[in-house]
């Protein structure tokens, strides 16, 4: 568990504008009429709804599994019953600076996968590509059907000021957590009708029918008719299980596992209990490395033998398409401005965090001499897992983890401790300020770009804790964007 | 629907029927237990037989059938793959894996199945809770029952669930006959002959009819009778009459959806034509043993054939 110990940082807090140069202890905009519903509620009430949503999610079976714990205990994450709210106006930006992005990081793998004209103009260091773990150099040459590599994403935004919104990281490999943004809301609006009634949030609920739609629309050249779409989940074991049944089940779509699948007559085909049938599109929730044994890993169990050449030959389109995880990479992150500049012309509207390489022996000499006060990130990480939270950390955490960056500065990076900003949360003793971040989901096909307004909003349950991963005990909240 | 999904629906139901009977099973062995302390120990091992789980309990315990090590071994004995608690969970699994083929409230009431028993099992159980605790498991299925066909659409995954329900029910009322058959023999081979009154009461109630059976038949206990209501009276739930014609109607249901006639089906056909249309007094003659054992060998080979023609596995 991560504690904060007061670092004297101020927090810009999205209820009150506490922390800012406003005038602390009024209700910003956004949050008004909320707060003043809230105001009249009874805390009793509140209490015994969030009893109640708990159960829901237990019965629903809304846990995750996680890694390292023994047999699959499967968890439950906390849910606050606080909404974290974006005005209208907000959201527009936000949602401008999120689409300018995915389109550059869509450019930018297909040129990497192509010509490589970014490497060419020196503008993105060689070796970034050739050693990162998660390029395939299988997909050199290659057209994925509707030139789409980033069918789905989630870009993972935080906040430290009014008007200062930052990009954590890009995650355009397997994102997940869009199950829980609509559990959420289903949970929320179960709870709290009335407040529906009294304030104009913008839906999200029509995800589902968005991400049919569009992974259809990227259907492969040799699909005859509607596209028939599967989800490919490692199966029930697997932490996301419930979000690929959820959005299977949502989406109408057949859920398999590689044991279900088979390369018959040049396409990939489902086993049913009447033989066997094609599938056009593939939403995979399993990495590349395991997607076929026959040309990836050989010990995979969780792919499908020879699915690659159908690829190849046009015969099946697998979101996200193989090899996008590059894109994920953290010290490849820290390039995003210049490949946003160099694809789109234009500068981006969402600026990075300000990110030192521990690859370059001048930013390793720094970061090492301010350990105490960084945050440092495996630059292939995700989960929260390996991370060093400088502020937090105990001398001898951070010794460990000093002699841990001496031996491979290659595979970290470091950021500054980000004051992120806080949003409420429901507790026995009243509201009580905590760190969020925000992912929003974003769906791409050759018919253009969706992003669902908000996201899913992740919060640290523990006081001052900058650790919003659920894996390290973060919670969840529903996400409103306001109508105008 | 996938091969795989049908498998799951169907080994679904077959666990949880499963662990439903495995609790009736429990229940009559115990009441012999309390009242005829001298026998216990030869109907503990009689329900483990009758279950499947005599040999691997004499792994763990060699020849030690008390009540507790007995009850414990087949209620939550996490290494015994056939405890209670564990096909709760391999129901639950199976559900999970199909779940997007089961309405909301099928699932929940798995699922909150699986997290009742979880807490309810989590210590040893005291003899003198054991019958709360085997009444809120069939509680529990009785659920799963209710929103199985009170909420799935009657479609390929409604049938394959409800012939696994099915296949499995018919399975276990035979194997208690089987076990017991020996008790049944003397007294049909004599005229006359009397049957232990505590001994054939356990067999209808490890199959909780031993009230039907007297509103059907008053005082009159014979052997045939009961091996009669067991085997072949239609009406009775748990008969394998019953059985045999419900999972042939749900595999005739999957044929037709499916226009197209299966193996799996003609065998259910055949099993209700050839095997309970004779009167009960010919299967005696033929012996009831034999009749049993090849019973099961027939309703074993009928799953076999259902899993290959409708693709549960590669």
């Amino acid at each position: 568990m991560m504690r904060g110990k007061g670092w004297g940082i101020s927090f810009f807090d999205e209820m009150t504008g506490h922390g800012d140069s406003g005038q602390a202890g009024e209700i910003r905009p956004p949050y008004r009429d909320y707060h003043h519903w809230f105001e009249r509620e009874d805390a009793a009430r509140i209490q015994r709804k969030t009893q109640q949503a708990e159960a829901l999610f237990r019965t629903t079976g809304i846990t995750f599994n996680v890694y390292g714990d023994d047999d699959g205990d499967e968890r439950l994450i906390p849910f606050d019953v606080v909404p974290r709210i974006i005005s209208a106006g907000e959201w527009r930006r936000l949602s401008r600076g999120i689409e300018q992005r995915v389109r550059a990081l869509n450019a930018f793998l297909h040129d990497i996968y192509h010509r490589q004209e970014i490497l060419r103009a020196g503008r993105v260091p060689t070796d970034l590509i050739s050693r990162n773990e998660a390029f395939l150099p299988m997909m050199m040459g290659m057209d994925p059907p509707g030139g789409v590599y980033t069918h789905i994403s989630g870009i993972d935004i935080v906040r430290t000021g009014a008007d200062e919104f930052h990009v954590l990281e890009d995650n355009a490999r397997t994102p997940s957590g869009v199950s829980y943004m609509l559990e959420n809301r289903e949970t929320m609006l179960q709870m709290f009708p009335e407040l529906f009634a009294k304030i104009s949030v913008r839906e999200v609920g029509d995800y589902p029918l968005n991400l049919l739609k569009s992974l259809a629309a990227c259907a492969p050249p040799r699909c005859g008719g509607t596209p028939t779409v599967a989800v490919l989940t490692p199966g029930i074991h697997n932490s996301a299980y419930f979000e690929h049944s959820f959005l299977a089940d949502q989406m109408g779509a057949e859920l398999v596992e590689g044991h279900d699948l088979r390369v018959v007559a040049g396409r990939v085909q489902m086993r049913t209990t009447q033989g066997y049938r094609p599938i056009d599109v593939l939403y995979r929730r399993v990495d590349d490395d395991f997607l076929d044994p026959l040309n990836f890993r050989p010990d995979s169990l969780l792919g499908v033998p020879g699915i690659w050449d159908v690829y190849r030959a046009g015969g099946i389109t697998i979101a996200n398409a193989p090899g996008t995880g590059i894109a994920d990479d953290k010290a490849l992150y820290s390039y995003m401005p210049d490949i946003i500049q160099f694809y789109t012309g234009e500068k981006a509207l969402l600026p990075n965090v300000p990110t030192w390489r521990c690859s370059e022996p001048g930013h390793l000499k720094e970061v090492l001499d301010r350990l105490p006060e960084l945050v440092v990130k495996e630059v292939h990480g995700s989960g929260g897992y390996g991370m060093l939270v400088g502020p937090a950390a105990s001398r001898k955490e951070i010794a460990a983890f000093r002699r841990k960056l001496e031996a491979n500065p290659a595979n970290y990076i470091a950021q500054p401790t980000l004051s992120l900003s806080t949003v409420p949360i429901f507790t026995k003793a009243g509201l009580a300020p905590r760190h969020v971040d925000l992912r929003p989901f974003v769906l791409m096909s050759p018919q253009g770009v969706t992003i669902t307004p908000g996201g899913l909003t992740r919060v640290a349950m523990s006081k001052g804790s900058l650790v919003v991963n659920s894996s390290q005990g973060g919670g969840t909240k529903d996400t409103w964007v306001l109508e105008d | 629907m996938l091969g795989k999904t049908a498998g799951s629906l169907y080994w679904m139901a077959r666990y949880l029927e499963r662990s439903e009977n495995n609790a009736r099973l429990i229940d009559a062995g115990f009441r012999i237990a309390l009242t005829r302390s001298n026998t216990a120990e030869a109907e503990w091992r009689s329900v483990l037989v009758t279950a499947g789980q005599d040999g691997r309990f004499r792994q763990a315990h060699d020849e030690d059938y008390s009540s507790q090590r007995v009850v414990d071994f087949m209620l939550r004995d996490p290494a015994n793959p056939s405890s209670i608690l564990s096909v709760v969970k391999q129901a639950r699994d199976n559900a999970r894996t199909a779940r997007t083929y089961l309405t909301r409230e099928v699932w929940e009431a798995v699922n909150t199945s699986w997290m009742t028993l979880g807490t309810l099992l989590k210590r040893q159980v005291r003899e003198d809770d054991l019958p709360d605790v085997l009444a809120a498991i069939r509680r529990q299925n009785g659920q799963v029952r209710g929103a199985l066909t009170g909420t799935m659409l009657r479609n390929d995954g409604f049938h394959f669930a409800q012939f696994g329900t099915f296949l499995e029910r018919a399975d276990n009322t035979a194997r208690i006959l089987d076990v017991k058959y020996y008790l049944l023999l003397p007294s049909v081979a004599h005229i006359g002959g009397s049957i232990d009154n505590v001994q054939w009461e356990t067999i209808l109630r490890s199959v909780s009819a031993h009230r039907a059976y007297r509103w059907l038949y008053g005082a009159e206990i014979s052997a045939l009778k009961i091996a009669e209501f067991l085997i072949l009276y239609r009406q009775m739930p748990r008969s394998l009459a019953f059985c045999c014609e419900r999972m042939e109607e749900h595999l005739a249901h999957i044929q037709r959806g499916y226009d197209d006639e299966t193996e799996a089906g003609r065998m259910a056909a055949a099993l209700c034509r050839d095997r309970l249309s004779a009167p009960i007094q010919a299967i005696f003659d033929g012996g009831l043993h034999e009749y049993l054992r090849s019973f099961l060998a027939a309703t074993a080979a009928l799953a076999r054939q259902a899993e290959r023609d409708y693709r549960f596995v590669e």
